[in-house]
């Protein structure tokens, strides 16, 4: 069974965005990249079947700009055993991203696909479900357990309130939420591995897709700063406080 | 211009961000239709009939209803779309499950967790967890939208529109509901709560988590919350986060304990109408967004401040 995890460069989740000052965007320059944390996780739930014997292949799939490379090779540093590029300068929505998938999925057929569930960048929450409507697969979002036999995936979602499990026959599209695992560091030596692994690299147009946003973003803001308080001394002044200033309790 | 509002409910009465997502579809302008798909869903019809601004309720009500999956509520959904210029739903773990698969199925974008309607094309939306506001528009025929329910009001009720039943869209058969397992609690919901108590890794246990925080939110009658810090290490399961990957949240009193404040906490709670922040660290970032801050240690004064409400 093959697995196609996508997986996308976005800022580091440590780092503090800034808008740029003309409205148009957020500053990206001189920026620190990673991998989009949930998609780590699908890198390594898919390395994880891959080592319990159910997957025979992991390939790890970005869309997007030249260093792009850099997350897939990092993915192949986790454990994927190829990867693939599909290389634009385009501007990609979810909705693009999705068609591509389709389109690797129909050179790959992969029986799962393990994405993350967002990216932290647009935080759009689309590109599984999506990708699950044009395959007409089903699809288990927000995965926290995921077990794989018999040709069916039976998955542990996260739903507000509580968790739910679902079954579905293979092929099928898993988003991974965090508590699905914690994904390993990738060590040294399968660093320098990873750095012969192959890595293809295709465009939307070798894959018949047309990546042209729906969406235009006329201006991107900084939000209203929330402005800090005071410091209250003890708890019965900030009682006192939400009592009586804030009329809260 | 007719926009279809999707309901989530559970099958007896609508879950309170349905409130919210008609007030964004109000603010659209146009016809608003609430869709409700459920098995012997009838109170969760007469709800939706009874909202102010709503015009029309389409019921389908039918046994593959019952668990809401997103194949067979989006196979419905496709079937009613053609009829409409927007399609709604909250931005819960429901409509996110759900509204990315119809808008792939018609080809167009969806507009994820909008906070802002400009006009019926373009909206605001928050990204890169809420650090900045993005304003976007859309050139699709159909706007299919998830909605952030703290930035709109609730729908009142003392409205009356019609109901009609609908004929449900055939069963897909591709996903079946094993278990769901439902978190019990005398709590209020956490995403419509007026006073959240939240903890994070401060609290050091699971145990300590339950032993403090639960009298004082019981003396409040608040929500828990925790942190992805605190979800992390097990302290509480996951539908108690509140931030960037967990729920968002806007109660009138927020009260966080043992919390630094990452940005993808604050991305989660700082629309809050009040942030109380207890901590031992006095440069912790959730002190530049908390109105009171109470510099401690919160074995102390979480137990005072429980003794201090009552």
């Amino acid at each position: 069974m093959k697995i196609l995890v996508p997986v996308k460069r976005v800022v580091d989740y440590n780092v503090k965005i800034r808008v740029k000052a003309d409205g148009s965007g957020v500053d990206l320059a001189n920026v620190k990249m990673s991998m989009n944390p949930f998609d780590e996780i699908a890198i390594e739930e898919a390395v994880r079947l891959k080592e319990a014997g159910i997957a025979t292949e992991v390939i790890a799939v970005s869309c997007g700009v030249a260093a792009c490379q850099e997350t897939l090779r990092t993915a192949l540093a986790i454990g994927a055993d190829r990867a693939i590029l599909v290389e634009t300068d385009a501007d990609l929505q979810p909705l693009a991203v999705a068609k591509l998938l389709q389109a690797l999925c129909a050179k790959e057929a992969p029986q799962l696909v393990i994405c993350g569930k967002q990216a932290i960048d647009d935080d759009a929450n689309q590109t599984g479900q999506m990708l699950a409507a044009l395959q007409n697969w089903p699809q288990a979002t927000f995965a926290s357990k995921v077990v794989i036999a018999g040709g069916k995936a039976t998955v542990t979602r996260e739903i507000d309130g509580g968790l739910e499990t679902l079954e579905m026959n293979l092929p099928a599209v898993v988003s991974t939420d965090l508590r699905l695992n914690e994904p390993r560091y990738a060590t040294l030596p399968n660093i320098m591995k990873a750095k012969k692994k192959p890595l293809d690299t295709v465009k939307p147009a070798d894959l018949g897709v047309d990546v042209a946003p729906r969406l235009t973003t006329l201006k991107v803001a900084e939000p209203a700063k929330r402005s800090a308080g005071i410091r209250v001394a003890d708890v019965a002044e900030l009682v006192n406080k939400l009592k009586n200033e804030a009329k809260v309790i | 211009m007719t926009i279809l509002v999707i309901a989530e409910h559970d099958h007896q009465s609508l879950k309170a961000a349905t409130l919210n997502t008609v007030t964004a579809a109000s603010k659209i302008g146009g016809n608003i239709h609430i869709l409700v798909a459920g098995s012997n869903c009838g109170g969760a019809a007469q709800q939706a009939a009874s909202l102010q601004g709503v015009s029309s309720v389409k019921v389908a009500d039918a046994a593959h209803y019952q668990n809401q999956t997103a194949e067979n509520l989006t196979a419905l959904v496709i079937a009613q779309a053609g009829n409409y210029s927007h399609i709604l739903a909250p931005a819960t773990t429901f409509g996110k499950n759900l509204l990315p698969r119809v808008a792939a199925l018609l080809d167009v974008a969806q507009i994820s967790e909008i906070t802002g309607v400009e006009s019926a094309d373009t909206f605001i939306r928050p990204i890169y967890a809420g650090n900045a506001l993005a304003t976007v528009q859309s050139a699709d025929k159909i706007k299919v939208i998830t909605v952030r329910s703290t930035a709109f009001d609730a729908a009142m009720s003392g409205g009356s529109a019609a109901v009609e039943a609908i004929a449900a869209a055939n069963d897909t058969n591709q996903t079946t509901l094993t278990n769901r397992e439902l978190t019990k609690s005398e709590r209020p919901e956490l995403g419509a709560a007026k006073i959240i108590v939240s903890g994070g890794r401060g609290l050091g246990s699971g145990e300590n988590y339950h032993k403090l925080l639960e009298p004082l939110a019981d003396k409040l009658g608040a929500a828990l919350g925790a942190s992805r810090a605190a979800v992390d290490a097990g302290f509480v399961p996951n539908d108690y986060q509140v931030g960037q990957t967990g729920k968002i949240v806007a109660p009138q009193l927020y009260i966080a304990v043992g919390i630094s404040g990452a940005i993808q906490h604050l991305a989660g709670m700082k629309e809050s109408k009040f942030i109380v922040a207890i901590n031992k660290d006095p440069d912790a970032p959730i002190f530049q967004v908390a109105d009171y801050g109470l510099v401690g240690d919160l074995f102390e004064l979480v137990p005072q401040l429980e003794s201090a409400v009552g």
